[in-house]
């Protein structure tokens, strides 16, 4: 049984030998003259400002967690789905059924308390930001800048 | 040690095929991209231009091979590896004929979701590694964009599967049949949802128009591969093409029912030793057609589509299609208990679903040359010029 992976292991060390040859053969007959600005980082032209590896956006982060949610759901899903149609055939139908839907229902309340939460908006408004705008247009904030 | 041989041989045939294709689609994509805006595109290198890939990778090949002074050199370089072999090892269990596949793994189906992970980890690392701005923001956005487009693939998968009662590629193909009335597309309703879902999810995995804002030209440079010259920029772009292949081969062979070419084929398969080799070949060349045009579509849509934003992009993700999916998976769910297969109301929906197909595409043939004959447009008639 596990000898049918063998042809994928064939597979990746032949895809990792065709790029290294390809690439050796490549740094054999290509140039090489490097300098410090043919070497920085491209900023369109300009002198690249500070480093790259700066903060990005948290959502990204939340988007991986709600997609680590159904990606744990497919695996668990997907074999189950695959004996539906002989438990069918052998009577067990309404048992399958109904432990399908339940499955999938528990993922639909996520999905609909992620999306209540406003986790699936990409430009999420925070209730307390709100606040602080509703302060200063009162003219009570006292920090506001001049 | 025979067999180890000839695999190894049938690998080198499926390495060079994929690089020869993704180059020739390059060339194709070129030329079909000139005839919708109305120029020819490239033609001079060979007839018509079909050996300009050739002259590109030649190019490429003698390119300096530039790596940023601040960039994670191992990450950056061993990023093309894990895009490439990501496209390429999705082909070891796709079948292209009854006897024309790599291995025919039982796990089918989740391979194929699991290698096309490697993709992601590939673009993130090439993203993250160059230490650019540009790279860095593409390679986030293309790592948000091909996960979070993985959910509703899978789930149009799911009701492939709960269709097949299999996750095995060849079992699937045979369980369709060769007519249109066999094939999962037009089963039911809800079939035809899950593919209209696996196939705008696939375009967003492979990042294609209208899903590129990974390499949004107008935006980000060039995205996750700004900072990459010469071979190893090649490899990405072979990825992408190659991934063109892959996508039009998954389409047709989990609801157009694969390389099934003639009606007693499949019957004569059971018996050993009694497949003859036109057959097989046949069943290639009707797959490969099908492949070609889901490929051609792809591109269609590239050149005719605007880019999404990325607020639109997750939206359209999150807010319809997975909901979308979800209906689709109950639906045939439900479905599959209620009508019981070659019962009078399956039957009924699969040939008005086939007949409901086909129409629509008659009537968009008869809009096209309508529009051909009115405007008097010799010139698009003629693909050689």
């Amino acid at each position: 049984m596990l000898r049918e992976y063998g042809a994928v292991l064939l597979f990746s060390v032949l895809s990792i030998g065709f790029i290294f040859v390809t690439l050796l053969a490549s740094k054999i007959i290509r140039p090489n003259h490097p300098n410090p600005v043919k070497n920085s980082p491209y900023e369109c032209g300009e002198v690249p400002v500070g480093n790259a590896w700066v903060n990005f956006n948290i959502r990204y982060y939340v988007l991986a967690l709600i997609f680590l949610l159904f990606d744990v759901e497919i695996v668990l899903i997907l074999p189950v789905a695959a004996v539906y149609k002989e438990w069918l055939n052998t009577g067990f139908g309404l048992l399958a059924l109904s432990e399908l839907l339940l499955f999938i229902a528990i993922l639909v309340v996520a999905l609909i308390y992620a999306w209540g939460r406003g986790d699936l908006n990409w430009i999420k408004t925070y209730e307390r930001a709100n606040a602080m705008d509703e302060l200063k247009n009162a003219g009570d904030y006292p920090l506001e800048e001049k | 040690m025979t067999q180890f041989i000839y695999m190894f041989i049938f690998a080198v045939i499926y390495l060079l095929s994929i690089a020869v294709a993704a180059g020739f689609l390059t060339v194709v994509e070129r030329r079909i991209a000139g005839r919708m805006q109305s120029r020819i595109g490239p033609n001079r290198v060979g007839p018509q231009g079909i050996v300009q890939w050739i002259a590109d990778a030649v190019k490429a090949l003698q390119k300096e091979d530039i790596i940023p002074t601040d960039a994670h050199s191992f990450l950056f370089k061993i990023a093309p590896y894990l895009v490439f072999m990501g496209v390429f090892l999705t082909l070891v269990p796709i079948p292209f004929g009854a006897y024309t596949l790599m291995e025919n793994l039982d796990t089918g189906i989740f391979y194929v979701l699991a290698m096309a992970s490697f993709v992601v980890i590939g673009v993130m690392m090439g993203g993250w590694a160059s230490n650019n701005k540009w790279s860095l923001l593409g390679g986030m956005r293309s790592a948000a964009q091909m996960i979070s487009y993985e959910v509703p693939a899978a789930l149009a998968v799911f009701v492939v599967v709960v269709m097949a009662g299999t996750l095995n590629f060849q079992k699937i193909v045979f369980s369709q049949g060769a007519s249109p009335v066999d094939w999962y597309v037009f089963r039911n309703p809800f079939a035809f949802i899950a593919f209209n879902i696996f196939f705008i999810a696939a375009l967003a995995e492979g990042n294609r128009v209208p899903f590129d804002i990974p390499e949004a030209e107008s935006e980000l440079v060039s995205g996750y591969n700004t900072e990459y010259s010469g071979m190893r920029f090649l490899f990405f772009f072979l990825a992408e093409w190659g991934n063109l292949v892959v996508i039009g081969a998954l389409v047709s062979t989990l609801f157009f029912g694969g390389w099934n070419f003639w009606f007693e084929y499949t019957l004569e398969f059971s018996v050993p030793g009694r497949y003859p080799i036109r057959f097989e070949v046949l069943g290639f060349l009707w797959f490969l057609f099908k492949v070609s045009i889901f490929v051609f579509i792809i591109i269609w849509i590239r050149w005719t589509l605007p880019r999404l934003r990325i607020d639109q992009l997750m939206d359209i993700c999150w807010k319809y299609m997975v909901p979308i999916g979800l209906f689709a998976s109950i639906g045939i769910l439900l479905w599959m208990y209620f009508v019981p297969e070659k019962s009078l109301a399956d039957t009924i929906m699969r040939y008005s679903m086939t007949s409901f197909g086909g129409l629509t595409i008659l009537y968009f043939f008869y809009r096209v040359f309508q529009n051909l004959r009115v405007t008097k447009a010799k010139i698009y008639a003629n693909p050689f010029v």
